[in-house]
């Protein structure tokens, strides 16, 4: 107990006296939580729009400030033909082209079908996708009005129409950052824990401080829980600065769950992911072999891990990886207290899962430390 | 000096895949004594001294340190010797009190112990005005004259030194080898490797490595007869001449 003492006096004042990791630790987390929501924003605007309208009425008019004004759409170009309209895409000044075609208003008025072209510069899947999809929604609303205005008149025709109507639970408003800032929460703690304690170590393997303390008789427990120790706590406290301060300040993200239960998990989480730095460390030499090795995992654990993509649409092999994927759990517990206040016995799997990922790494690890080489 | 047998090794050796770097070595060391270790570089006498501190399991052979098994009581001969490696391996970002400090405490000395051994330590070394100073920022000299005192903080029975002196001034390596009697006046057994031929001289008795195989071992006085020697440098030459390794 006494020999932990020691080690760990020691380690938090390495750590607190380095001047490049310590501001790392603190304003990294905060800074990235800041700025990534941001970047992994799903919802797309600013979309340049061309319109090329050859009928020039009141009621193209009229569809032209719908569109304009949802907010969604950038007026990038008004062009008299489709071609020059489709001069712009090719220039990537556009995204998206609606061409309303002479004789749009006549034909609505008497009531024939009427039809608007509209082409996708598809290069940008997912800006391509959204943007359609939120122009039709416009032209659909239009087109409702305009059946509201017109068709009561002559009760000709009255359409059977089934109505969809959502409701959006746990995230009412489809907030895109309760579900990101969570995820990217669980992503810094993962950094923090694996790359720290990994290059922690790794340093006193090329100091060669190590050797020093492997002629002492500190055990080899005491070694190991001298550096995990320090890296768990720090690992709480990005953990509980990202939760308390720029979550719920910034993003006004207040946990639904218990918080107890988070921290619960996040403390069995960490002893998993600080294994896995451990182990990493038990068989790089230098901390460029570590960094690297650390590198690859946490960009395999970050896209194979649901943070931006749903797990469900993966092709069955990629679905298992993400299953081995401690990261996969950790993300869907945070969002699952956060955001749905989950109870125990809904992530009693993950807590196994995850407990399990722990006694595995740390056990490797501890098996493949050694003080005689 | 009494002659009682603290290190013993016989025909320890350690291979790594086909090359030998240690070749069936057997010596005592008695306690007391000054144990001087020497060989050109690559001779294998870091090897060795790895082996004897638990840092590297021997490939076959037999060794006792301090009485325990090189093989089976790894943790009972670490609790007895001290060691400082060739490579200056203290904590650069503790100061020279937190370096003394930690390694005494994982040593297991007491807190009291502790206090007056630390205050001790800075005061002979002169470092009282430095003792919150990080290490890093301290010459090398002094630095090494830290490094063995920390190695000997716990009073063990066997210190093991790899080229203490390298890089150092004749000053404080006239200075350090003052330290090294005095620990050796403590009782503490000093097993030391040098490059530098009048160190050699300030040894009881003296080993020669030539690729991985000792083979010379005597004091000073009679390797000089056998060998027919002026100085300690002449019988390194005459023996290193014939190593393949020579430089």
């Amino acid at each position: 107990m006494r020999t932990l003492k020691f080690l760990l006096q020691k380690e938090f004042r390495q750590i607190f006296r380095n001047k490049a990791l310590l501001p790392l630790i603190v304003i990294a987390p905060i800074v990235q939580l800041l700025i990534l929501p941001l970047a992994a924003d799903y919802e797309v605007r600013n979309i340049n729009l061309s319109i090329v309208d050859q009928d020039h009425s009141s009621m193209s008019r009229d569809l032209i400030s719908k569109v304009t004004s949802s907010g969604y759409f950038k007026l990038a170009d008004y062009s008299p033909s489709f071609d020059k309209a489709f001069r712009q895409v090719e220039d990537d000044r556009s995204d998206l082209i609606l061409e309303i075609p002479p004789g749009f208003e006549r034909n609505l008025i008497r009531e024939n079908p009427q039809q608007l072209f509209v082409a996708i510069n598809a290069v940008n899947g997912v800006k391509a996708g959204l943007g359609g999809s939120y122009l039709s929604q416009i032209i659909r609303e239009y087109n409702n009005n305009i059946r509201q205005q017109w068709l009561p008149a002559n009760k000709t025709t009255s359409l059977p129409a089934i109505e969809i109507t959502n409701a959006n639970w746990f995230n009412p408003h489809m907030s895109y950052y309760l579900f990101m800032v969570p995820g990217i929460l669980a992503i810094l703690v993962t950094i923090v824990g694996s790359y720290m304690c990994a290059l922690n170590i790794v340093k006193e393997k090329e100091l060669g401080t190590i050797e020093q303390i492997n002629v002492t008789p500190v055990r080899k427990y005491q070694f190991i829980l001298g550096k995990l120790i320090p890296f768990l706590v720090i690992g709480i406290f990005v953990f509980s600065a990202g939760l308390f301060g720029v979550a719920r300040l910034v993003y006004g993200i207040i946990p639904v769950g218990n918080i107890l239960l988070l921290y619960g998990f996040l403390v069995v989480y960490l002893v998993a992911i600080l294994g896995l730095g451990l182990l990493i460390s038990t068989f790089a030499s230098t901390q460029q072999q570590a960094m690297s090795v650390a590198f690859f995992f946490i960009i395999i654990f970050m896209l194979m891990s649901g943070l931006f993509t749903p797990l469900d649409g993966m092709p069955h092999w990629a679905y298992i990886i993400s299953q081995c994927n401690p990261v996969t759990y950790f993300i869907e517990v945070v969002r699952m207290i956060i955001l749905k206040g989950s109870g125990p016995e809904d992530i009693k799997k993950h807590f196994l899962i995850m407990s399990g990922f722990g006694i595995l790494l740390n056990v490797l690890a501890i098996w493949n430390y050694r003080k005689t080489g | 000096m009494n002659e009682d047998v603290v290190i013993k090794t016989d025909k320890l050796t350690k291979r790594f895949g086909n090359f030998i770097a240690t070749n069936e070595i057997s010596f005592e060391v008695y306690a007391g004594e000054i144990f001087g270790f020497l060989g050109a570089n690559g001779a294998g006498k870091t090897t060795a001294i790895k082996m004897l501190c638990g840092l590297l399991a021997p490939s076959s052979g037999q060794a006792t340190i301090a009485g325990y098994d090189i093989y089976r009581q790894t943790e009972k001969i670490k609790q007895n010797i001290g060691y400082m490696s060739q490579k200056f391996s203290l904590y650069e970002d503790l100061t020279v009190m937190e370096n003394i400090r930690f390694f005494g405490g994982i040593y297991g000395l007491k807190a009291r112990e502790l206090r007056e051994k630390s205050i001790e330590l800075v005061e002979t070394l002169g470092l009282e005005s430095e003792s919150n100073k990080l290490v890093g920022s301290i010459p090398l000299g002094w630095k090494q004259k830290l490094a063995f005192s920390v190695a000997i903080i716990h009073q063990p029975k066997i210190v093991f030194l790899d080229e203490p002196t390298g890089g150092v001034d004749p000053i404080t390596r006239r200075q350090f080898w003052d330290m090294i009697y005095r620990a050796a006046d403590r009782g503490i057994t000093i097993f030391v490797t040098t490059h530098y031929m009048d160190e050699a001289e300030y040894c009881n008795r003296i080993s020669i490595m030539v690729d991985g195989s000792i083979r010379a071992l005597d004091t000073p006085y009679k390797l000089k007869q056998q060998f027919a020697a002026q100085s300690m440098d002449e019988v390194f030459f005459e023996l290193a001449r014939g190593g393949k390794k020579a430089e």
